[in-house]
């Protein structure tokens, strides 16, 4: 088991032990049209550790995400790696923080360019970052390799690998400028769930041999818990609920992660089925967003959105009630 | 009244030659009026092709064999116009993204009286647009009166996939095929649309083929299970006996590769190799290629669905009969 350092997420109460490779400090971001897709995240991730996000569409983690990886700017808020604000970054400090921050997109099909062989893509990549010749030549078949693909692939286009097989190329080539973060949006989502577990069976064991920290996000949130060692909950662009995934898992504080919960197959517990949908995010409910579809909302819930509150060490929640929901039964 | 849905060795070929793809081949199923049946597969395995095929939904260039019997009724021999007559009055659709499904220039109101005017189930407009309504809130529609004045794009992704339903049920249908029908909506909006798919089933005689990748689904609804692989059907029986004790090794390897919430880490255990693509074939079992049991007569010829309980029946001459095995595979 992984030993949990002090992650604390912002405020936080006291200075963390170990400084996060990645934090995220009270991130906002309002698109034109005013809808407010991320609200105050705050995210620390630990060399070596896995964060989660999981949560359904629109509730802002792809959104958090680009801003991780300066993609998009933040509104307010900062975005610090290895101590540095990545949004300030220039020159050969921001050339470096592409090396050592990578990104697993989505979809395979469409995140490597169909003209290109897999050697071609992931040279490309090295290039960037100063790898000659000699090492790009060495060091592509052993990544195929590492990755599960025959070296020969190197020479393959998209259109000629699979669904698994692009994914694991895209792994490759993330992994190509030996980065230290790795960031996994919804990297497995378009899987076949028997080519799926090959890949989260990849994932660990490369991160096991190279020490890598990744940024998992997912809506599934069975694959979340299942890779990450701690999880944070996002709902209509805020953190709900963050913690150890096995706390997450058999000791939800949040209403959301309750039912996002129950409705995750394979959990053996009565579902808890939502009234209503995922509120526009352009026009938010006053108070918590979760209200409208909340089984345990009060009158308190319209003033305000709770901040996020330790319910155990390291577990925290943004709900008015102290107590988890009395819906859930107890057992796991 | 309502009738039995019969399927027996549906063949389905893309093209013809070299170049043909075979993609269903030899499904045989068969449903129960007010029954559910779930066909379980991965992408290419087939599933959504056999449910097409059920309705015909496919022109030129393909072939369809086998037959599918409607009650008394075959529908294979059925001259187009007949069928069309059949398509959303006796058999209805709820296809995967309801988006496609919808025409963006038109009310929900008047998508929904166009299938009951088509198929002449109400007398007159006023009679269609009354009965409109009331489906509407038949599936879960709290506004029905905006709702059904409202264009596809003013809606949400799961309001949308309640009006496609409630458009398949217009007509009372004998059957409702939903292919993936919540794969494009979140889980907490999916949990909705499956409890709906049930009470529908309540209230009426109607029988359900629901086609699904998804194995919490399955067992969620309950009923039959078709697994499907390389189209053709290697395991069936009763959902929850076949999720509790899978037979075929690659029902075995699917259930054992998910994660089990609860259980951090761990090496998943993992089906090696990749599932076929649509009509990739080989001589003997389909599956042989990926499949630890592997005998060499898994090579020359496809093993057929033979009895290996009662009501549970599996395609591999390994597994057959040998209650040891499933446990030898765990062990």
């Amino acid at each position: 088991m992984n030993v949990l350092l002090a992650e604390v997420p912002a405020p936080p109460p006291e200075a963390p032990a170990v400084r996060p490779l990645l934090d995220a400090q009270g991130l906002v971001k309002v698109f034109g049209t005013g809808v407010r897709a991320v609200s105050d995240v705050s995210l620390a991730l630990h060399a070596g550790q896995t964060l989660g996000i999981v949560g359904e569409s629109g509730c802002g983690k792809s959104t958090t995400a680009k801003m991780l990886l300066r993609l998009l700017t933040p509104d307010e808020g900062r975005v610090f790696f290895d101590g540095d604000d990545v949004h300030r970054m220039r020159g050969r400090k921001l050339t470096e923080l592409r090396r050592r921050l990578q990104v697993v997109p989505q979809n395979p099909q469409t995140s490597l360019n169909p003209r290109l062989t897999l050697e071609q893509s992931i040279s490309f990549n090295m290039r960037a970052h100063g790898y000659g010749a000699t090492e790009r030549r060495r060091r592509i078949p052993r990544l195929l390799d590492r990755v599960g693909l025959d070296p020969s692939y190197a020479r393959r286009y998209p259109h000629q690998m699979s669904g698994g097989q692009l994914q694991r190329a895209a792994i490759a080539r993330a992994l190509a400028t030996e980065p230290e973060v790795v960031v996994c949006d919804e990297a497995v989502s378009a899987l076949d769930k028997s080519v799926q577990a090959q890949v989260l069976n990849l994932l660990s064991e490369l991160q096991a041999e190279l020490g890598l920290a990744y940024l998992f996000i997912s809506h599934d949130l069975a694959v979340v818990e299942h890779i990450s060692d701690r999880v944070a909950v996002m709902y209509l662009g805020r953190v709900v609920e963050q913690g150890p995934a096995d706390q997450i898992w058999n000791d939800p504080r949040h209403p959301y992660t309750a039912t996002l919960l129950s409705s995750t197959p394979g959990a053996d517990r009565s579902r808890i089925v939502l009234g209503g949908e995922l509120p526009n995010p352009a026009s938010p409910p006053s108070g918590c967003g979760f209200r409208t579809r909340c089984p345990i909302a009060v009158a308190e819930c319209a003033r305000t959105w709770p901040h996020l509150t330790v319910r155990t060490p390291e577990h925290y929640a943004s709900c008015v009630h102290e107590e988890p929901m009395p819906l859930m039964p107890a057992t796991a | 009244m309502s009738s039995h849905l019969t399927v027996t060795d549906l063949h389905t070929t893309f093209g013809s030659g070299e170049s043909a793809v075979r993609a269903v081949r030899g499904v045989s199923l068969e449903i129960e009026p007010g029954g559910t049946y779930v066909l379980l597969g991965e992408s290419g395995s087939g599933k959504s092709v056999t449910a097409r095929s059920i309705l015909r939904l496919y022109q030129g260039g393909t072939t369809i064999t086998g037959s599918v019997m409607l009650g008394e009724e075959d529908l294979t021999g059925l001259s187009e116009k007949r069928m069309r007559r059949l398509r959303g009055a006796r058999i209805g659709m709820v296809p995967q993204d309801p988006t496609g499904a919808l025409d963006p220039l038109r009310s929900i109101g008047s998508q929904l009286m166009e299938v009951l005017r088509v198929h002449r189930v109400v007398p007159d407009r006023s009679t269609a647009r009354s009965r409109a309504m009331e489906l509407l809130d038949r599936v879960g529609i709290a506004d029905p009166a905006r709702v059904a004045k409202a264009k596809p794009h003013m809606l949400s992704g799961g309001m949308r996939q309640r009006a496609v339903i409630a458009i398949a049920i217009a007509c009372n249908p004998d059957v409702l095929i939903a292919d993936e029908p919540t794969t494009a909506l979140d889980v907490t909006v999916q949990a909705a649309v499956i409890e709906l798919f049930r009470e529908l089933q309540e209230r009426s005689e109607m029988s359900l083929l629901m086609v699904t990748h998804d194995v919490g689904i399955a067992e969620e609804l309950g009923g039959q299970v078709g697994v499907m692989y390389a189209g053709k059907l290697l395991e069936t029986g009763p959902i929850r006996e076949v999720l509790a004790s899978p037979k075929h090794p690659y029902t075995q390897g699917l259930l054992a590769s998910l994660p089990v919430p609860g259980v951090v880490r761990g090496h998943l255990q993992v089906i090696p190799g990749r599932p076929p693509l649509t009509g990739e074939t080989s001589a003997g079992c389909a599956f042989a290629a990926r499949c630890t049991l592997v005998q060499d007569t898994c090579h020359v010829a496809p093993p057929p669905l033979v009895d290996v309980a009662a009501g549970r029946r599996a395609a591999c001459p390994v597994v057959n009969g040998s209650a040891a095995t499933s446990q030898e595979l765990s062990a």
